[in-house]
């Protein structure tokens, strides 16, 4: 288009001030799409596990393996770690350190529980010959919850850092979206946790 | 064990290939030529300035630069596989068994899918997206821009290790998608698959990362009054490919995270035996692998909607149209996945879907096609470079697009399965889309990032080489599809059939012409930059990026700009808009950053060292990466102000410029 078809009233093309964005604008979003591509790697896990779960190359299945008492105890410590990161939270919201501090340190005690459980459990199966490559049922079964595992040791190791960070700077506002980014993961885990408690122990001992 | 064993893994003295004449020049020629660049960029003293402007900047518009020298330089070698190929086979008749033997042909033929789709088609949309979208949506950098240099290095660091497989040990030699129980360890015991697997999982997390990163820059830092209908196609189809990549590359991860634990720990997901299932890896790789092939096309056709309106001078005909078209590609790519294996034997209704799915995928695309056609009706068409391209796309790409509608028909399909029919078919859309695109892109916005035009007449040569090369190199393999011949052949029986692959090896050779033209016509374009200099808007753009000078300064625009209309520059010049000359201000901007470089190497590393079984260096440089982020985190200041005085001085050396071009 020419200038000779500018027929229009002007308008202001541009903002006068400089807007301000504040720091971190984009962190959450951010970390929701973060979280929802790790999702997807759970869920081809757990699609995996659907589709080889029954595998068992005539070696032992979940009714012969699996100790649901001792699951529910593990269930449990992380349902605990989850509620007692949601009281850090709250303590958060109102400013006080200590109490963040005292709330993030039992949510990593029952993080660690729970932890201790789960190695407990595998090195008990592997001891039992049930290792990840007795069956594609085992490979599945290790990979799925092991993945879990793992996300919740380096959920651990971000904890301590942040805790670190809390101590050395308070609650400015950049700790304070890192807290809550660490609550999203944590709780994503916990729900992740659910899925691997029904679908694969639950299921796995009815089927 | 020995002490050797234990410090260099299974890497040894015959690790090298010694006996491979044609690795061992090529390693030679790579030694002095980095060896030479080494020496000139030590000669000149440029390591520094490297470092400090490039290596470790955080500016969208550097990063995408790099992403496109990357994309380059990996171009030029998956070429070179690819010109191996044709000649192996144009001469492999008649007793005669080629220049290649099956060890090295199976490599060259696997690594050549491999660079094409990972490390030259992935850069160099990532690059132009990189460098494009925050300008056409008037913001100053991306989301996270420290995440962004992180990328672009975690993507080299991939290329690296692809490379490193060519001089150190081998590559894969299962073809592109590493079907197992091929790329087992029973089958393939060796370091090809392992390369294969670190390569993709590295480069992999940088896709991943910069996916989210240009999604959240898309969402949350568009210009004032840019609502989501009124950003600018090329905009619109990146965040479709965004998502795509977020959506889809987790999938790539998983999928090789458990064919390596059965490579490494003895897993049975995918063996022959103790119940694993080998065609869930290639449901799951195909999960991601079809949505992978829109990632690649979708923003080329944002490329060709910008450039067709740009030289047609008109609106881009059914904007609203091209956004519902590309947002269904978008959902269509993931239901279309077994497509790629009706031969698997999943049964007639199964199939029949499947059939459907794709063929309904040609209808948007269709409609695009159409919305193209129409805007260059009754538009003044200029016919440059980026416009030719276009034109090429249109007429290649439909021919490609039917015949994918052909192989979509299962029980054609049965017969054309794996032949060279499907080889010509891919690179018919994916040369016809994807490279065509990248050109009329790289010829469109070169301007735009360095303030002076490509020169024509190389421009021309290369076009022209290119599309006699390519109907030369595939329309033969459309015949030999039809006879039913296999593809990854080394060897050929049938005499009758040599005829086919020597015209298709002289259309490699033409097709390599164009790309030497086009590297003349770069060299040639720096060269005498000053007689190709250009203002701002130097084809009468519409979008934004076009507003601010070419190239843009740092902060890309002095003032915040707000928008109308999805052709936004345009509406600003329909009404008359004169650029602001006071009232500077200091501008926010993020601080460069080394942390990429170094978190980027020690995951190179660390791949390096799990390809080898050097488990203490892969054990280290693990724990390292994982200390190095989180000393990282440590640094709460990550920002800096760019000073009133340097962005008035910048904004004013414009004005004289533009002052002297009137």
């Amino acid at each position: 288009m020419s200038s000779a078809t500018a027929t229009t009233e002007p308008r202001a093309y541009h903002l006068p001030e400089e807007p301000h964005l504040h720091e971190g604008h984009s962190t959450m979003l951010g970390f929701w799409m973060y979280l929802m591509s790790d999702c997807l790697i759970f869920a081809i896990l757990f699609a995996t596990y659907a589709v080889l779960g029954g595998n068992f190359a005539g070696g032992p299945g979940p009714k012969d393996l699996f100790d649901l008492p001792l699951i529910a105890i593990n269930t449990a410590m992380l349902l605990f770690s989850s509620i007692t990161y949601g009281f850090a939270m709250l303590a958060m919201e109102k400013n006080k350190v200590s109490a963040t501090q005292g709330w993030l340190f039992v949510t990593l005690l029952f993080g660690g529980a729970f932890l201790f459980i789960e190695l407990y459990e595998f090195s008990h199966l592997i001891h039992e010959g049930a290792g990840p490559g007795r069956s594609a049922f085992l490979s599945a079964f290790f990979t799925l919850v092991g993945t879990h595992g793992l996300h919740v040791t380096f959920g651990s190791i971000w904890l301590i850092t942040l805790m670190v960070q809390v101590a050395k700077k308070g609650l400015i506002p950049a700790n304070k979206r890192r807290l809550l980014c660490l609550s999203m993961f944590w709780h994503f885990l916990d729900v992740i946790w659910i899925g691997v408690f029904t679908f694969v122990y639950l299921m796995g001992v009815l089927r | 064990m020995t002490t050797a064993q234990m410090i260099f893994g299974r890497l040894t003295w015959d690790s090298f290939p010694w006996h491979e004449p044609i690795v061992v020049a090529t390693f030679c020629a790579v030694v002095l030529g980095g060896a030479a660049v080494v020496a000139a960029l030590t000669y000149f003293k440029l390591w520094g300035y490297l470092w400090k402007e490039w290596f470790t900047s955080v500016d969208h518009k550097k990063i995408g630069i790099m992403y496109m020298v990357l994309g380059l330089i990996m171009f030029l070698r998956g070429f070179a596989d690819a010109v191996m190929m044709r000649l192996q086979q144009a001469l492999a008749f008649n007793g005669s068994e080629g220049y290649l033997n099956a060890h090295h042909y199976d490599q060259v033929f696997t690594a050549h899918g491999v660079i094409m789709i990972f490390f030259v088609a992935m850069p160099f949309i990532t690059g132009l997206m990189n460098y494009i979208v925050p300008l056409q949506i008037g913001a100053r950098d991306v989301s996270f821009p420290f995440l962004n240099n992180f990328s672009f290095w975690m993507t080299t660091g991939g290329a690296v290790l692809v490379m490193a497989s060519l001089f150190l040990g081998e590559f894969a030699q299962t073809g592109w998608l590493a079907y197992p129980p091929l790329s087992g360890i029973d089958y393939s015991p060796a370091t090809g698959v392992d390369y294969y697997i670190w390569a993709l999982q590295v480069a992999g997390v940088g896709t991943t990362l910069s996916g989210i990163n240009l999604i959240a820059t898309i969402v949350k830092m568009r210009a004032p009054g840019m609502s989501i209908m009124k950003m600018p196609v090329f905009t619109w189809t990146s965040l479709c490919a965004n998502i795509l990549i977020v959506a889809s590359f987790p999938i790539l991860t998983a999928t090789l995270v458990l064919l390596s634990l059965d490579r490494y720990a003895g897993t049975n997901f995918f063996t022959n035996d103790f119940g694993g299932n080998p065609m869930m890896y290639v449901n799951l790789i195909w999960i991601w692998g079809h949505p992978e092939v829109y990632i690649l096309i979708l923003p080329l056709f944002g490329v060709f909607s910008e450039v067709t309106s740009t030289f047609s001078g008109k609106r881009l005909f059914g904007y609203t149209s091209m956004v519902y078209a590309t947002c269904c590609i978008m959902v269509l790519s993931y239901l279309v996945w077994l497509h790629h294996f009706f031969t698997m034997g999943s049964g007639a209704s199964v199939n029949s879907f499947f059939g459907i799915t794709t063929m309904i995928i040609s209808i948007p695309t269709g409609a695009k096609l159409f919305n193209w056609l129409f805007t260059m009706y009754r538009g003044r068409v200029r016919f440059e470079l980026p416009m030719m391209w276009t034109v090429a796309f249109m007429l290649t790409f439909t021919i490609g697009g039917m015949t994918g509608v052909m192989l979509a028909v299962p029980p054609a399909d049965f017969v054309l399965h794996n032949s060279l029919f499907l080889i010509a078919h891919f690179h018919n859309v994916i040369i016809g889309g994807v490279l065509f695109g990248l050109f009329a892109a790289i010829n469109y916005w070169w301007p735009k990032a360095f303030g002076f035009k490509l020169n024509q007449f190389w421009g021309h040569v290369s076009f022209w080489c290119w599309q006699v090369g390519f109907w030369l190199a595939f329309t033969p393999l459309y015949i030999l599809g039809f006879m039913g011949v296999t593809r990854r052949m080394r060897v050929f029986d049938d005499p009758s059939l040599q005829i086919y692959f020597v015209i298709a090896a002289i259309g490699a050779a033409i097709v390599a012409a164009g790309i030497g033209a086009m590297l003349v016509q770069f060299a040639l374009s720096i060269w005498k930059r000053d007689e190709l200099k250009v203002e701002g808007d130097p084809w009468n753009g519409r979008t934004l990026e076009w507003a601010t000078s070419s190239p843009p300064p740092e902060y890309n625009f002095a003032f915040t700009p707000v928008v109308y209309d999805a052709d936004s520059w345009a509406d600003m010049k329909r009404h008359g808009y004169q650029r602001p000359l006071t009232g500077y201000q200091a501008i926010h901007m993020p601080s460069s950053t080394g942390t990429g470089v170094i978190l980027a190497g020690l995951a190179t590393v660390c791949g390096f060292a799990l390809i080898w079984y050097m488990w203490w260096l892969a054990a280290l440089s693990f724990v390292g990466m994982i200390g190095f982020a989180i000393f990282h985190t440590f640094n709460y200041k990550r920002d800096y102000y760019i000073p009133v005085e340097d962005v008035t001085r910048t904004e004013e050396e414009r004005t004289r410029i533009l002052a002297a071009g009137v």
